[in-house]
């Protein structure tokens, strides 16, 4: 469904990849990995759309992301770096901003029972910003069991997690696969991706 | 359309509401600096009544300057602008949503307060009519041309001096008619009226072009 | 120029042409610029005739005008270079808006400086705020705004898309800004600087002013494709094309 061809991009005046090609059918869990500085978050980037490459098409669905565009976009959920919450708002309050802008009509039932279930019953009204590091990571990651996206890019989502936030966050990515979506993921961490298809990449050398 | 428009306008609205200070702070900045101006210039009437236009809409340009910094900085810091990019929403759509809260909290206190300036400057009670709407029509432009220049400096060191160098001389055009409609008020009130109806232009030119620069640059500084 | 630039559209076919044409360019920057000074301080009365009776300082005319032309004409072909950059995403466009920005810059201020020369003697005051004046100044914060922009931002790529969208919003809005300094009552509009009307003067003060331009023209070419190279060489320093160019001028 996902399919890259002969991408290449360049940070400055370094090329970090070129010529690269790659293929996500539905249903598969692509794991990027490679050593600081090869590339992974550019390349992530790059598949939302975020980062023009200097040469190369992706295509969704057969046809190019550019084209396609708010259509691509939909169907993307993308979980970076920062973790893409208010540190004024509640938790509530982010995950309803993130669905509204998603196109979705929140249902508060449905919000409060996500963050219960990622383990943060007690805390939805609490400002962010009074959460730990990990705590955080969950109200963000509560966008994935919200979402209604068929490609997810997670960059380093596993980690400041505890362990059982890891098994959670697994659970999810299981689920999603197992139904037919894709994720498209970068992590250091040796994390076991039992269920489904897995694909492996490898960045430099 | 309209439910992402206002959710991302109350998301901002809130946001500040829960940071008061920084509000407060720009409306403060402008009370300061017009206060400051007759101290240095002399507290004669004449005087202060011919400067009063131009005083007042120098300190809305910096005061509008000043707040334009976190206009995308702090949604850029906790990846928050990422996510609205990712939407599946027209991204102009969300930055003009940004804007219209930035003008509620920067530009609206100042057209609310100039009344209590226009006092200071003894300025008639018509001039002053006319500065709150010429500042009414005005101020919206100031944040959504100031947009563009956020944009483009997302992130720089330094950025805040370099916005205003590109930036402030965008706005001359606000600042001349803005200035003038209030001097012309009072030799004649008719005479005021292609000033706002100029600056009423410069409005709606804004308002649909604007965004769509912004949010092109908002593309090109996130990469 | 009768050149096809798509065909030298990269910068590695580019960089010897370049080379090629920078002399000619010179060449016709000085020849130029000699015969228009030689016309003008010779071949032109002594007086700028009419209803305007200046005595010789009005000679300034031939360094002061085409300046102020090329200054603002610079600003438009940058903005397209800008421009062709934004939507073909080609390279060189934005190096070629570049290497323009500081030749503009230097010849709006030129423009400013000269023509506080000429108000002194003809207006009584070095500075005034002629719309004309105000227009100029403003259009130097442009140019500095945009190099400033540039080397505010160290990403390469990022810099000149950026600084290509700031000059695109000034095309848009210096216009509106002279407007508005032109005409700032809208009931009546006025302003202090002579309407000029070429078909009104002299034939030889034409004559030079037209070579002057001309000079000035070519030197922006020279001094633009000067830039043009050594960004080329900068941008493109980890290519084989550009260490074998090195290596060769390193033998010289």
């Amino acid at each position: 469904m996902l399919a890259v061809r002969q991408l290449e991009c360049r940070r400055g005046d370094r090329l970090l990849f070129s010529g690269l090609d790659v293929a996500v059918p539905a249903g598969t869990l692509l794991h990027v990995r490679g050593a600081n500085g090869s590339g992974k978050t550019t390349l992530l980037r790059c598949l939302c759309g975020l980062f023009t490459p200097d040469s190369g098409e992706i295509h969704w669905r057969g046809e190019s992301i550019r084209a396609l565009g708010g259509e691509y976009r939909r169907d993307l959920l993308y979980f970076g770096h920062a973790n893409g919450i208010k540190g004024d708002l509640t938790g509530i309050e982010n995950l309803r901003v993130a669905a509204t802008l998603d196109g979705d009509r929140p249902d508060p039932d449905a919000l409060w029972q996500a963050l219960a279930r990622s383990g943060l019953a007690g805390f939805e009204d609490l400002p962010t910003r009074m959460l730990s590091q990990g705590q955080k990571k969950r109200v963000a990651l509560t966008r994935l069991a919200l979402s209604r996206a068929t490609l997810w890019i997670l960059d380093e989502p596993f980690t400041a997690l505890d362990v059982a936030a890891v098994d959670l966050l697994q659970s999810l990515i299981a689920e999603h696969v197992a139904a037919g979506g894709l994720v498209v993921l970068t992590t250091h961490q040796e994390v076991a991706l039992t269920s489904g298809q897995v694909a492996r990449l490898q960045l430099g050398d | 359309m309209t439910a992402v428009f206002w959710c991302v306008l109350t998301r901002d609205l809130t946001l500040a509401l829960r940071r008061r200070t920084d509000v407060l702070t720009t409306l403060f900045f402008f009370v300061i600096v017009v206060s400051l101006f007759p101290l240095g210039v002399g507290t004669e009437r004449e005087v202060l009544r011919n400067l009063g236009p131009g005083v007042v809409w120098v300190a809305a340009l910096l005061a509008s300057m000043l707040a334009l910094e976190r206009l995308f900085a702090a949604d850029y810091e906790d990846g928050t602008l990422e996510q609205m990019m990712l939407s599946a929403q027209p991204l102009a759509l969300l930055v003009l949503a940004k804007i219209t809260a930035h003008w509620f909290l920067t530009g609206l206190p100042l057209v609310l307060i100039a009344p209590l300036v226009g006092m200071q400057y003894h300025l008639a009670e018509t001039a002053i009519w006319i500065m709150m709407l010429a500042l009414l029509l005005g101020t919206p432009v100031l944040s959504l041309i100031g947009a563009i220049g956020a944009a483009l400096t997302l992130g720089l060191r330094g950025g805040g001096i370099l916005l205003s160098l590109l930036i402030l001389p965008l706005y001359i055009p606000i600042l001349v008619y803005g200035a003038g409609a209030i001097e012309v008020s009072g030799i004649d009130l008719a005479d005021t009226r292609p000033y706002l109806t100029l600056l009423g232009a410069f409005l709606i030119a804004a308002l649909t072009l604007a965004p769509l620069a912004a949010a092109a640059a908002l593309r090109i500084s996130i990469e | 120029m009768a050149l096809n630039w798509f065909k030298f559209a990269a910068p590695a076919s580019f960089y010897p042409l370049a080379g090629r044409l920078i002399p000619v360019f010179w060449v016709l920057t000085a020849s130029t610029l000699l015969i228009g000074l030689y016309w003008g301080f010779f071949q032109t009365p002594d007086q700028l005739g009419g209803s305007n009776p200046q005595k010789d300082y009005y000679r300034i005319i031939f360094i002061h005008v085409p300046s102020a032309w090329m200054s603002m004409w610079l600003y438009v072909v940058m903005a397209i270079w800008a421009a062709v950059g934004l939507v073909f995403k080609t390279r060189l466009s934005f190096m070629m808006a570049n290497a323009i920005a500081p030749t503009g810059a230097i010849f709006t201020f030129l423009a400013l400086w000269t023509g506080a020369f000429w108000g002194r003697p003809s207006w009584g005051t070095y500075w005034d705020w002629d719309p004309r004046l105000t227009t100029e100044l403003i259009l130097f914060f442009m140019y500095i705004g945009y190099i400033a922009l540039h080397a505010a931002i160290d990403d390469v790529r990022r810099a000149d898309r950026a600084a290509a969208l700031l000059a695109i919003v000034g095309l848009v809005m210096v216009p509106l800004i002279f407007w508005s300094v032109n005409c700032p009552d809208p009931n009546q509009c006025a302003a202090l600087h002579q309407r000029s009307d070429l078909t009104k003067i002299e034939g030889n003060i034409l004559f030079s002013m037209l070579m002057i331009t001309f000079a000035f023209w070519m030197y922006s070419f020279a001094t633009t494709l000067m830039r043009l190279r050594g960004s080329i060489l900068l941008r493109e320093s980890d290519s084989t094309w550009v260490q074998e160019v090195v290596r060769r001028e390193a033998r010289q």
